[in-house]
């Protein structure tokens, strides 16, 4: 299994890492018992994602996508973002091992539950935007 | 080639020494003679190889013909437990005791054999990370056919009561087969003195090559061929001889046992000031027991990391270990062995395996030492599940 430089190079120099203090959307995917934990951090302004910070929990691979993900929501409007993909993901790292595909569904899966967040705070029933989160991939250990 | 500085993997594999190499030269230059010529060339072949096969047999205490060679540690697994499990089954016996935290290389043949028919008990190996005599003992029974149970665990390295388990089989008249792939070296092994029936070895964790191992054989058995062919290996093994492999085993089982006691003297040093100094890092774990286990073995566990991650970055410092996570073991469990010790998943999930050699320096140690702590801080400092655990939010360890 090999990681490609841009993996690498996210790793070693994550962007975006840390907490939000005024966030208005967080959200928190994965689960310990796998191995990967994201959790990401908006500040949402006029439908803007002002700012953003994550922090995660995993390998090589769940860190790197997380970082990149961030970089690519960030100053986007909610629906742009709301429209990155895992493959997306992929893409901008030139590429993930086959085992490390999850990682890239969890970057996706981080962004929207955030966003998902930010309605709910705002009385709005995120469903509709957002569709349906897997929050905690408790299936991804039956192997 | 990548210029990895500080190598603390050598459970894994270890460097070639230079005596083993300047031994493995010849023979891969002009000594290329097929052992089983009868002119000069094959004759010089064949006393070298003999020659290796003395060197194991004095490093075993056992007879030169009770010596195989094969082509790797697994291959000697394979062997041992089909062909002990074809004779035995034959005699009407098919049952195998074995532990829950073999190396994969015991366990998957041991499945195979379970789909065959065979029955097979797995005995625990509790939070120490050692069976228990009596539960072996208790697991005996009329049709049991083999006992195997590894010398010292490869990810933990607990040291096993071999000893006292072969006392008890030849006792009950079963046949015991031990895995002493990471043992070798590192502990004094006598396979009459302390009755083993067969054994399993690896040239590349002793500073040998790749691609070579042992199978030691008790005369009174005479296995089954596992690999059919030519009459190497008094007919049992089949296969033109691997000459330069071989040749460097003996000479580096020869080093391996001769060196045990300073080895163990120096890394038992090593062992201790990275116990002392990492158990001082808050909500870190010693997996497997503190005393019985091999000198050159630490294996932890930091809550809130996780394994790869963990290896990554220490990577970046030049610093080569190994863990158990899952993200490591290639699959989405993490290790079988930290499981089968009681950790919980999210536990061992950010393990480290540092496993030394009689190369390893004090600097090295000072350096991971120095480096260590810092990492584990900045991953906890990103880790949400480390925000988690010091809320008190999430699992307990048992
Ligand atoms: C305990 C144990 N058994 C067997 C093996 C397999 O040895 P080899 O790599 O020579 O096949 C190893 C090495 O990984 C080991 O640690």
């Amino acid at each position: 299994m090999i990681y490609s430089e841009k993996v690498m190079e996210h790793f070693a120099n994550p962007r975006n890492i840390g907490e939000l203090e005024d966030a208005n959307g967080v959200g928190e995917v994965g689960n310990a018992k796998c191995g990967d934990i994201m959790k990401m951090y908006l500040k949402i302004n006029n439908g803007i994602i002002e700012d953003v910070k994550f922090k995660t929990f995993g390998c090589g691979a769940a860190i790197a996508t997380s970082s990149i993900a961030t970089e690519m929501i960030k100053g986007k409007p909610l629906d742009e973002a709301l429209k990155l993909t895992n493959k997306a993901v992929i893409e901008a790292l030139d590429g993930l091992p086959p085992a490390k595909i999850h990682c890239s569904v969890l970057a996706e899966q981080a962004v929207k539950s955030a966003v998902a967040d930010y309605y709910k705070r705002q009385g709005i029933d995120p469903t509709p935007f957002v569709g349906k989160i897997e929050e905690h991939c408790d299936t991804c250990c039956e192997v | 080639m990548p210029n990895t500085r500080i190598y603390l993997d050598n459970a894994a594999t270890t460097k070639i020494s230079d005596s083993v190499l300047d031994a493995m030269l010849p023979w891969l230059k002009d000594g290329y003679g097929n052992p089983s010529s009868i002119y000069t060339l094959g004759r010089e072949a064949a006393v070298a190889l003999n020659k290796a096969r003395s060197q194991v047999a004095k490093a075993l205490g056992c007879d030169d013909n009770e010596v195989y060679f094969t082509s790797c540690g697994s291959e000697s697994d394979n062997w041992a437990l089909i062909s002990t499990a074809k004779m035995m089954g034959a005699k009407g016996k098919k049952h195998i005791i074995s532990t829950v935290f073999e190396h994969h290389a015991i366990l998957h043949t041991l499945q195979a054999l379970e789909k065959e028919g065979y029955e097979v008990t797995y005995l625990p190996v509790y939070e120490n990370g050692i069976v228990r005599v009596e539960d072996v003992e208790k697991a005996i029974r009329d049709d049991t056919a083999l006992v195997t149970i590894m010398y010292a665990n490869n990810e933990i390295g607990t040291i096993q009561p071999i000893p006292e388990i072969g006392e008890i089989c030849s006792r009950k008249g079963v046949i015991f087969h031990t895995d002493a792939v990471q043992a070798v070296g590192n502990v004094h092994i006598n396979v009459k003195e302390q009755k083993i029936d067969m054994l399993s070895l690896s040239g590349h964790k002793i500073h040998a090559q790749k691609g070579v191992g042992v199978l030691y054989v008790n005369k009174k058995y005479r296995l089954a061929p596992f690999i059919n062919g030519g009459a190497q290996e008094r007919g049992r093994r089949a296969g033109t001889e691997n000459i330069p492999a071989i040749v460097g085993l003996g000479v580096a089982m020869t080093e391996a046992v001769a060196g045990i006691d300073a080895k163990n003297e120096k890394l038992r040093k090593f062992q201790d000031r990275i116990i002392n100094s990492v158990m001082k890092i808050d909500r870190v774990h010693l997996n497997g027991d503190r005393e019985k286990r091999l000198a050159g073995n630490l294996n932890f566990s930091f809550e809130g990391v996780e394994g790869e991650s963990l290896l990554l970055q220490l990577d970046l410092q030049g610093i080569a270990a190994s863990s158990g996570s899952a993200c490591t073991s290639g699959s989405l469990d993490p290790s079988h062995v930290l499981l089968a010790i009681g950790l919980p998943h999210e536990v061992a999930h950010g393990s480290l395996r540092i496993s030394m050699s009689e190369y390893t320096t004090e600097e090295e140690i000072d350096r991971l030492l120095e480096v260590l702590p810092v990492i584990i801080e900045r991953l906890r400092g990103m880790s949400p599940l480390w925000e988690h655990i010091i809320k008190g939010e999430t699992f307990k360890i048992k």
